[in-house]
């Protein structure tokens, strides 16, 4: 187990340390000098602020040196500075973060619960209309990409029924539950169909067990069964899935929050490129990736809590 | 010599023909390649043609789609903006094609470091989730069609050279690959001339099923702002175009485009899952 869990960590780390230095050397990757990339490119530049710049990258030293500090100081929050918003980065995202973080959140209940829900559904009521309902709707609601999802939310609930704000995050837990409904919905639509057919299989493939016949059997009741004997022995798969599917989500608020017009982390990298500010999108590109890369890791360190039966194989 | 992939593929019985929902899946995409196709016939206005007296009509025998804000109809700017949804996906996938499959059968053939090396590349590209890795490529490059094709190419590279690798992997140790070592043929040889070509179908069949995806990839770029640029027809971008007049009340210059791009996503995924199921190539 300990070998495990160290083995998943050093893969974590190294993926982590070649994800940063693919964000980090991008620069290179740009047309003329970086310098001027890193700071918006277009405008006229004082030569002072240039070796602002090349201060703050390094930029003067070998490129493995650069990387190090700069790796460095991001593990201390130091992001570097915004030459946009003349400010420094890692406050413009603790500013916005949360609302970022509680839109996942919000959409990750919404997901689970329906999508969830859906499956089990579909499984008990396997070759009936509910089934093919469930599987035929939520394939329709994957095909359709957020933002036009977000659009004919806004429409419907937003515009025509006036049951929703079209626009912003809202104060307060009401207010921000509020505000936050359609965007986390048009986030998790897109989830659904996976969430739904893992879960659907996983609870068909737990329902063919033998114990599940005998304690039919047995005379248990049928919503027992489903609970305690399919469902229970289902998890695994599924919990690894709305992992992974969470994880992803960070990198699909950039759509939603752009659609909603939500100040949160997405927009604010939707915004850095279209005003080539570049070490915001960098911060937000590391932040994201970093996110999604623990993130999976964690789901695939919990895997074998939930089924003990994973641990014995990989032992 | 018939590669054994094929045999899934038997004969023509009554269980091999289509479903209902996928002969409505094919009809909706002959429809909209001919629209695609006769654009330039069947579409009443040009598509850049800006009318300010006529913004945002509704739907009426002049403009039977309405028009947008600047006055544009907007039934010929979907009919033209199938041009580009369609060719766009195209042109990504088959760079991603090539270059993929490159690497996965190098990948699979070589073993050892080399194969090391490609999945190892392969890890970091999947570290960016959903278009993140692409978004950066934009980032450097600036926005633009061009940079959008060209980064999502590079983007669905490593999924198509994983899937590569698994199908070249089972096809290398059929006895027919031994044979034309023994006959002293090349490894690059046999590769170009018989393995690669073995694997067409199932990967044409990968491709179909990514091809919706694709499609979806690029519009989102599009709305973002990261792909087409006004005044295209892109439909992506006119879901931007038109998202302002929706609070206004004004739905069609947002939902026109979005319902299209919906429709022909959902047409080919449930075309691409039937032809991959039949292919043999389901992921």
């Amino acid at each position: 187990m300990l070998a495990r869990i160290s083995r998943r960590l050093a893969g974590l780390l190294a993926t982590l340390l070649a994800a940063s230095f693919v964000i980090f050397a991008a620069v290179y990757a740009a047309p003329g000098d970086p310098a001027v990339f890193l700071a918006g490119g277009r405008d006229k530049l004082s030569p002072e602020k240039l070796e602002l710049v090349r201060a703050q990258y390094h930029l003067d030293e070998p490129l493995v040196v650069q990387y190090g500090r700069w790796l460095g100081d991001c593990v201390q929050l130091d992001l570097g500075r915004s030459f946009k918003y003349s400010d420094q980065v890692a406050d413009l995202l603790a500013a916005r973060f949360p609302t970022t973080l509680t839109l996942v959140a919000y959409a990750t209940v919404l997901f689970v619960v329906l999508g969830v829900g859906a499956g089990v559904l579909a499984a008990v009521r396997r070759g009936t209309w509910i089934d093919s309902t469930v599987v035929g709707g939520t394939t329709l609601a994957a095909s359709v990409p957020s933002f036009v999802s977000a659009i004919a939310l806004v429409a419907v609930f937003g515009v025509q029924l006036g049951w929703f704000p079209v626009t912003g995050s809202g104060e307060g837990f009401a207010g921000t539950v509020h505000h936050l409904t359609l965007p986390a919905l048009s986030l998790a639509l897109g989830a659904l169909a996976l969430i739904s057919r893992v879960t659907r299989q996983s609870m068909v493939d737990a329902g063919a067990a033998d114990h599940v016949e005998v304690a039919r059997a047995s005379g248990i009741r049928e919503r027992e069964i489903v609970v305690r004997h399919v469902l229970r022995n289902a998890l695994g798969p599924i919990v690894t899935m709305c992992g992974l599917v969470m994880a992803g989500m960070l990198a699909g608020t950039v759509v939603v929050e752009t659609a909603f017009g939500i100040s949160g982390i997405g927009s604010l990298l939707v915004g850095a490129i279209n005003t080539h500010d570049f070490p915001v999108a960098q911060a937000v590109l590391l932040l994201m990736v970093t996110g999604y890369i623990v993130v999976t890791t964690l789901v695939d360190l919990v895997h074998p809590l939930l089924d003990p039966r994973v641990k014995e194989a990989s032992a | 010599m018939s590669a054994p992939t094929l045999d899934r593929v038997g004969p023509k019985t009554g269980k091999d023909r289509r479903p209902a929902g996928v002969m409505i899946a094919d009809g909706t995409l002959v429809v909209v390649v001919l629209a695609a196709l006769l654009a330039p016939l069947l579409a009443p206005y040009a598509p850049d043609a800006i009318d300010l007296s006529a913004s945002l009509v509704g739907t009426g025998p002049e403009h039977l789609l309405g028009t947008d804000s600047s006055g544009q109809d907007l039934l010929s700017r979907v009919l033209y903006g199938a041009r580009t949804s369609l060719v766009a996906p195209i042109l990504l996938l088959a760079i991603a094609a090539v270059l993929g499959v490159t690497l996965g059968t190098l990948a699979a053939w070589r073993g050892g470091w080399v194969d090391t090396v490609v999945s190892r590349l392969t890890d970091v590209m999947y570290a960016f989730p959903g278009l993140l890795f692409t978004v950066l490529i934009i980032a450097v490059f600036g926005a633009g069609m061009t940079t959008s094709v060209l980064a999502l190419g590079l983007a669905y590279t490593p999924t198509v050279a994983k899937y590569t690798r698994s199908v070249a992997l089972s096809e290398r140790r059929k006895p027919y690959i031994d044979a034309y070592g023994v006959q002293g043929m090349g490894g690059a040889r046999i590769c170009a001339r018989y393995l690669v070509p073995n694997l067409g179908r199932s990967i044409i069949g990968y491709l179909v099923v990514l091809f919706g995806e694709a499609l979806m990839s690029l519009a989102t770029l599009s709305y973002l702002g990261f792909g087409a640029q006004p005044p295209s027809s892109d439909w992506g971008l006119m879901v931007q175009e038109g998202q302002a007049a929706v609070v206004q009340g004004a739905l069609l210059p947002a939902l026109v485009p979005g319902f299209a791009i919906a429709l022909v996503v959902v047409s080919f995924n449930v075309v691409g899952v039937w032809a991959a199921d039949r292919l043999g190539s389901r992921r």
